[in-house]
């Protein structure tokens, strides 16, 4: 197992320096030179070749890639065009917010997606496992852009049940520790900004959390029905086990190991679906962060966002598969 | 030696005979059996019945897509505007229809250059093995190491916004999923009996990698083509959503909501129906595709 580890992360290195080759051509044939970008309109050709020297655009691509690299692993990733904030500042700020939604979407997917698919797998065939498997399929087929704009219009604009965006209501002033606001507020146990800040999440955590959600509930249910027909459920029921200790501890428990798998992978699915939700509901997060630097040309930004969120990606797929080999003991890895 | 080449040429030659005979048995029954499928023919309906909307969408849309009117702004839906107006007096319902082509389009397009690009790269990467291979696998995971609409969203502003570059980007994203699927079926056959038998009489590699080996990777390829254009379908709206793809006026689902946001609380169908659109073409081919996974892989059936 230790060496299994082991492995798996001396893997990630390639991959990783694959990511950084990728970003560094990326941002160099993206048109607009950087140098142009930051003096603007004001630009001669004296000045824009001057700053070229300065940030070193005439060496050459293999100089220009290894002090890129050197940069980024002390984290520097350059100046924000927009805000003169170095790049990794603004990634920092954004991304509690980004993870915030991501943990409540799955907590969401979990929550209503395994009891889901378990239910249709128990009552295969019947009115509930039919009226389930076309919600999966509506789910799966909905754009989480889509499912965000009709819950807004629907429980924001027309019902008033809850917050049409944003990540605390108007006039609340909240200093964040951590920058996860669920977290924040219980830390210094303010309920009253904590009911704020879940009421703003409840939505972009159901619009986010839907396709998982579909996912798993799929996945749980072929999971169970495969396991339910195994012998040893069958030696567990005929030994005079309650039908309940059954399913939870016999066909449950061993139903959830590839539903594990698909929760890590959809794990690195969501932050791209956080893009579309944190522009549908306005929330400060990495995807808002990504599309708005994108537009405005701040690629100093986006090249740390996507390095960032290359990293985690690498980081949770290797989380689990070490989790499905711990859960798995059927598998050996070498 | 000679001998052995031509018993293997013999034994191609019939085995080349079988197949071709179990492939005319095995077509129509394929068919046959799709067509037993519920949900497959719910698919193929959807799908048909947009198809038909996109060629004649000329023919069928009540209104001119693009021509505004600022009389008629903001209607909501009525007998003479089924689905409403937008904010420049434009029918949502003509719009959405002659969407329906910039949709298909987006579908197939970024379909096909996932698939010719990531099926030749897994051919060619578990077919030679050794370094070819690595490298394949390398870029796959480099590839998958990206949050995909990230990917996107820097492939769109290397080739600059738009509908066509959208679709290229997501044809671009969706590559290493083709790559894998690919490699890892040629990596099972290449060692098969009739892969060394075509090389033995002499057959090139780019014989036996197209002629041979990719006839039997066809189910899965077939499978993930389908499930793919509903996938592309959302991403390219999902680009136009966000501003990097398709450009005011053009009546595209994605930009369509994404005009609609502005107007989300005082007419909720300006964004309400592009997207339905949406669902029901995307929920066609993933009909269609769960439906052809059951008939080709009997592996898979009933999951």
């Amino acid at each position: 197992m230790g060496r299994y580890v082991i492995r798996r992360v001396l893997q990630m290195i390639p991959v990783l320096i694959g990511v950084s080759i990728f970003v560094f051509v990326g941002m160099h044939i993206v048109p607009g030179d950087v140098a142009t970008l930051l003096l603007g309109d004001k630009a001669t050709p004296e000045s824009l070749a001057r700053l070229q020297h300065e940030l070193g655009l005439d060496q050459p691509v293999y100089v220009q890639y290894y002090r890129f690299i050197v940069k980024a692993l002390h984290g520097d990733f350059g100046v924000s065009l927009r805000t003169r904030q170095p790049a990794w500042r603004e990634v920092w700020w954004a991304l509690p917010m980004t993870i915030e939604l991501s943990i409540c979407a799955i907590i969401v997917a979990v929550l209503v997606g395994i009891p889901v698919g378990v239910l249709a797998a128990l009552r295969q065939y019947s009115f509930f496992d039919s009226l389930s498997m076309v919600a999966v399929l509506v789910g799966v087929s909905m754009p989480i852009f889509w499912t965000g704009l009709i819950l807004l219009m629907l429980f924001g604009g027309r019902l008033h049940w809850l917050p049409i965006g944003g990540i605390l209501d108007e006039g609340i002033v909240f200093r964040p520790i951590t920058g996860i606001h669920l977290l924040d507020t219980l830390l210094v146990g303010d309920t009253q900004v904590f009911n704020s800040a879940l009421r703003h999440l409840i939505l972009p955590s159901i619009a986010l959390g839907s396709i998982p959600m579909a996912t798993i509930a799929r996945m749980t249910r072929s999971a169970m029905l495969e396991v339910l027909r195994q012998d040893y459920v069958r030696t567990a029921r005929s030994k005079g086990l309650s039908e309940r200790l059954v399913i939870i501890r016999h066909a449950l428990r061993n139903s959830l190991i590839p539903v594990v798998t698909v929760i890590g992978l959809q794990l690195g699915l969501l932050l791209s679906g956080a893009v579309l939700t944190e522009t549908v509901f306005a929330l400060p997060g990495l995807g808002r962060l990504a599309i708005t630097s994108l537009l405005a040309r701040d690629y100093a930004v986006v090249q740390a966002v996507v390095i960032i969120s290359a990293l985690m990606i690498v980081v949770i797929n290797l989380a689990v598969d070490i989790l499905y080999a711990y859960l798995d003991p059927r598998i050996h890895y070498t | 030696m000679a001998n052995q080449v031509q018993l293997d040429a013999k034994a191609i030659a019939r085995s080349r005979i079988a197949a071709t005979e179990r492939r005319a048995a095995s077509t129509p029954s394929v068919f046959r059996r799709l067509l037993r499928s519920k949900s497959a023919i719910i698919g193929l309906a959807i799908i048909l019945t947009i198809t038909l909307v996109a060629i004649f969408a000329e023919q069928i849309a009540p209104y001119d897509p693009i021509k505004q009117s600022f009389i008629r702004q903001l209607r909501p839906p009525s007998a003479s505007f089924p689905l409403g107006t937008d904010e420049f007096g434009r029918d949502i319902l003509s719009r959405i229809i002659h969407g329906a082509r910039w949709a298909l389009l987006a579908g197939i397009l970024a379909d096909s250059i996932a698939l010719v690009l990531g099926v030749s790269l897994g051919l060619i990467g578990g077919y030679y093995g050794g370094k070819i291979d690595a490298f394949v696998v390398w870029l796959t995971d480099v590839m998958l190491a990206f949050p995909y609409l990230l990917l996107a969203m820097i492939v769109v502003a290397i080739f600059g916004p738009g509908i066509r570059n959208a679709m290229i980007a997501v044809g671009i994203v969706y590559m290493p999923q083709y790559a894998r699927l690919v490699r890892g079926t040629v990596l099972s056959l290449k060692e098969k009996e009739f892969v060394e038998a075509a090389r033995a009489i002499g057959a090139s590699s780019f014989r036996i990698m197209f002629r041979h080996i990719l006839p039997n990777c066809v189910a899965p390829i077939i499978v993930m083509a389908t499930l793919a254009v509903g996938w592309a379908i959302v991403q390219t709206a999902g680009l136009s959503f966000l501003g990097l793809g398709a450009r005011h006026p053009m009546p595209e689902w994605g930009a369509m909501l994404a005009g609609g946001r502005n107007y989300m609380l005082s007419a909720w169908w300006i964004a309400t129906f592009p997207g339905l659109a949406i669902v029901i073409t995307v929920i066609g081919f993933n009909l269609l595709g769960d439906g052809l996974r059951d008939v080709l892989d009997p592996y898979l059936r009933g999951r």
